[in-house]
């Protein structure tokens, strides 16, 4: 039963994952608007989502990681705490002269679109569980 | 959770900029110093920053590398014969600071600053929302 919960929710959870990953690559971007060379990044919200839906997030770096203290213990790593796979740089259309690459302008338009979105995720998860919550009700 | 380090990423972007107006401070306070502490007369300072990245090449926000002197750009040299630090010309040299160029970097730098505190406001926001998951 809990794993048909599990999947019910599934979808908006990866969804909620993967915009507080924006919102924090999209916050790096605004935080280093004036770092000379940054380059701006961001990933592809729909490419991710389906990537995660179909294989799971990826183990590899930054996951938890299990400690060996002999060399016959094997291998084994957590999920991975970020579960972008590959952040995009993104192309500038007015290159300044220190090599940053970030557009204010277009920066905070996408924050607060993925703001939006964020919240519109939360409330469908909202919405959800309140539908399972009734039908679970004994009448 | 993975929204928290918004918080540190745009603080260390306040903490960044907060530096940057006080370099900004120090220089348009010094515009007219004829002397610095050791005798010596002022340069414009200027702060370089530095992005900063975290374990797993997950972005971490931004930081001062270091406050660097402007020595290439020449100082004021002012004709004061009567002046006591004036050289055997008669010429007083000045500090290099333009206050233009420290005003533009003033206002840069309250709009980042500005920014990055509506950045931290959204994310406060978003994240009490998604502590009422559930509710109701």
């Amino acid at each position: 039963m809990f794993d048909k919960l599990e999947s019910a929710l599934r979808y908006q959870q990866e969804a909620l994952n993967l915009r507080a990953e924006r919102q924090k690559v999209l916050a790096n971007n605004i935080a280093n608007a004036d770092t000379p060379n940054f380059k701006a990044r961001d990933f592809d919200f729909r490419a991710e989502l389906d990537r995660v839906m179909q294989q799971g997030r990826s183990a590899g770096e930054g996951g938890l990681s299990l400690s060996r203290t002999s060399s016959r213990h094997i291998a084994a790593e957590g999920p991975r705490v970020s579960s972008v796979d590959d952040l995009l740089y993104r192309v500038p259309d007015q290159p300044s002269l220190d090599g940053n690459t970030v557009d204010m302008n277009r920066e905070r338009a996408a924050f607060a679109d993925n703001s939006v979105r964020y919240q519109a995720d939360v409330t469908f998860v909202s919405r959800r569980i309140q539908g399972m919550k009734k039908a679970m009700q004994p009448e | 959770m993975s929204m928290f380090s918004v918080f540190e990423i745009s603080g260390s972007a306040l903490t960044a900029n907060s530096q940057r107006m006080n370099v900004t401070a120090s220089n348009l306070a010094n515009a007219d110093s004829v002397a610095g502490p050791d005798g010596k007369p002022y340069y414009a300072r200027q702060v370089m920053f530095q992005a900063l990245g975290q374990s797993g090449g997950s972005p971490g926000g931004v930081r001062v590398d270091r406050v660097v002197e402007d020595t290439t750009t020449p100082l004021r040299q002012e004709y004061r014969p009567g002046h006591p630090l004036a050289d055997a010309q008669g010429y007083v040299s000045l500090p290099n600071v333009d206050p233009v160029n420290e005003m533009v970097d003033m206002i840069s730098a309250s709009r980042s600053y500005q920014a990055n505190v509506e950045v931290m406001n959204t994310a406060k926001t978003l994240m009490t929302k998604t502590l009422t998951i559930g509710e109701g």
